[in-house]
């Protein structure tokens, strides 16, 4: 009995060592505009069928008064529709203020909120931009989970996006 | 082409000989609301109302809104606030205080029609056949009263897409959704229900037609036939706002006893860029 529970511990005390990794880097490129507003981006990963799989991040206009900021969430039209529209926002863990021009590095690990587990397979990871007064542009990553060693790959938007960065680690 | 048996299968309540697909209207009657997908604690659309050919321009008669309704989420009628009416358009607001879908209609049921007396043509009019029919004095010959039902609406949803405002009210011609319409892209197909008094409405001719018809040559007119549930697939390749009109009337009617019935949907539909 007492040795039964000691190997569930165990194995438990074991999982957080081998959890595996997810490094996101997302480029918010500067814009030459006479009004220039920081863009609202949505970071999140869909399984094989387009299904959400994992929420990372959303980062809008948190601070402005009365929720007022939620507005423009539509404008996220892919994630609007995927995710966003049966969240209630600010959603934890996840909402964040706007970020201006420059690279945000993100780390997530496994198991971790707002990544939790997933299941193996084939995933997306989607990071998705639009700005007041400007346009909306999707970038997508494809990636196996679990994966077997490290690995990385990208791809940039052409306009409201820059270089989107991932790498996966066991 | 058109599937009268089923049609009448569906049936209009009163003894039918014949039933045909409705012409046209002269104009197309559409609310076009200035938002379908909305967030927030709160939110707010406002409408335009009017009758015109083009799509969906100001250019003929501004809509009536004596007989709309709002309904919310819940199911609840919402107050709109009118703001006014121009000669090309009338102008309301919604306000939006609870998550999902409203509906927002200007529906009626109404009877019209003639008689002669002495030689003369007489016009009649009524809220019911009855009413119409009580109208006509002793004497009046070549009768004829028409039923109306007649829905133009729209749909706009803050938050997440329910669907008790959209229930059929089991009179006239209506569209339930089977694909949500406000969860509509473009290069998505989408399915619809047409039902008449309730019941699914097979055979029904069904014109779908993208918006921005002063901007192309082609009148860009798609005609759908529902099949045997009354359902039909609606392809936007484009994302817009889609305008999708029906009717459906029995045929002459021949006196007070059988009057002829008519039944009219239009509605505005938005498929978003995906």
């Amino acid at each position: 009995m007492r040795k039964t529970i000691y190997f569930a511990m165990g194995s438990l005390v074991a999982a957080p060592a081998a959890a595996g990794e997810l490094s996101v880097s997302v480029e918010i490129p500067r814009l030459r505009v006479a009004e220039y507003h920081k863009p609202y981006v949505a970071i999140w990963i869909e399984d094989a069928s387009g299904k959400v799989a994992a929420n990372l991040d959303v980062w809008y206009d948190v601070d402005l008064k009365g929720g007022e900021g939620t507005k423009w969430l539509p404008d996220l039209r892919t994630w609007w529709r995927r995710a966003g529209r049966s969240l209630k926002m600010p959603a934890d863990g996840i909402s964040g203020p706007t970020q201006g021009p420059g690279t945000q590095p993100l780390k997530f690990k496994e198991g971790v909120r707002p990544l939790g587990k997933l299941a193996p397979g084939a995933y997306t990871l989607r990071v998705e931009a639009a700005h007041e007064v400007g346009g909306r542009e999707l970038v997508s990553v494809p990636f196996q989970w679990p994966p077997k060693r490290a690995a990385s790959a990208s791809a940039s938007g052409s306009a409201e996006l820059g270089a989107v960065r991932l790498t996966v680690k066991p | 082409m058109f599937a009268r048996s089923s049609l009448i299968a569906a049936g209009f309540a009163i003894g039918l000989a014949t039933l045909v697909p409705g012409k046209a209207e002269a104009h197309r009657r559409w609310l076009l609301p200035s938002a379908t997908v909305l967030s927030g604690d709160s939110g707010l659309v406002t409408v335009d109302g009017a009758s015109s050919n083009g799509l969906f321009i100001f250019e003929h008669h501004a809509m009536q809104l004596d007989d709309l309704k709002v309904t919310g989420p819940d199911g609840q009628p919402v107050e709109p606030k009118i703001i006014g009416a121009g000669q090309y358009r009338s102008t309301f607001d919604v306000p939006l205080k609870q998550q999902g879908t409203y509906r927002i209609a200007v529906a009626s049921d109404g009877a019209m029609g003639f008689y002669e007396l002495n030689g003369e043509r007489q016009r009649i009019r009524g809220k019911t056949v009855a009413e119409a029919q009580a109208a006509v004095p002793a004497g009046a010959t070549n009768v004829r009263i028409t039923e109306s039902s007649q829905r133009v609406e729209t749909f706009t949803t803050l938050g997440e897409p329910n669907d008790v405002a959209l229930k059929a009210a089991g009179r006239g011609l209506e569209m339930v959704p089977v694909t949500h319409p406000n969860d509509l892209a473009a290069g998505e197909p989408a399915q619809v229900q047409f039902l008449l008094d309730g019941k699914p409405a097979a055979g029904l001719e069904v014109e779908f037609v993208e918006g921005g018809t002063r901007y192309r040559d082609d009148a860009g007119i798609k005609t759908l036939t529902t099949d045997a549930d009354g359902k039909v697939e609606l392809n936007a390749a484009r994302p817009g706002m889609y305008y999708i009109e029906t009717s459906a009337s029995s045929g002459e009617g021949d006196g007070a006893a059988a009057p002829q019935r008519r039944a009219s949907y239009t509605a505005v539909l938005e498929f978003l860029p995906l």
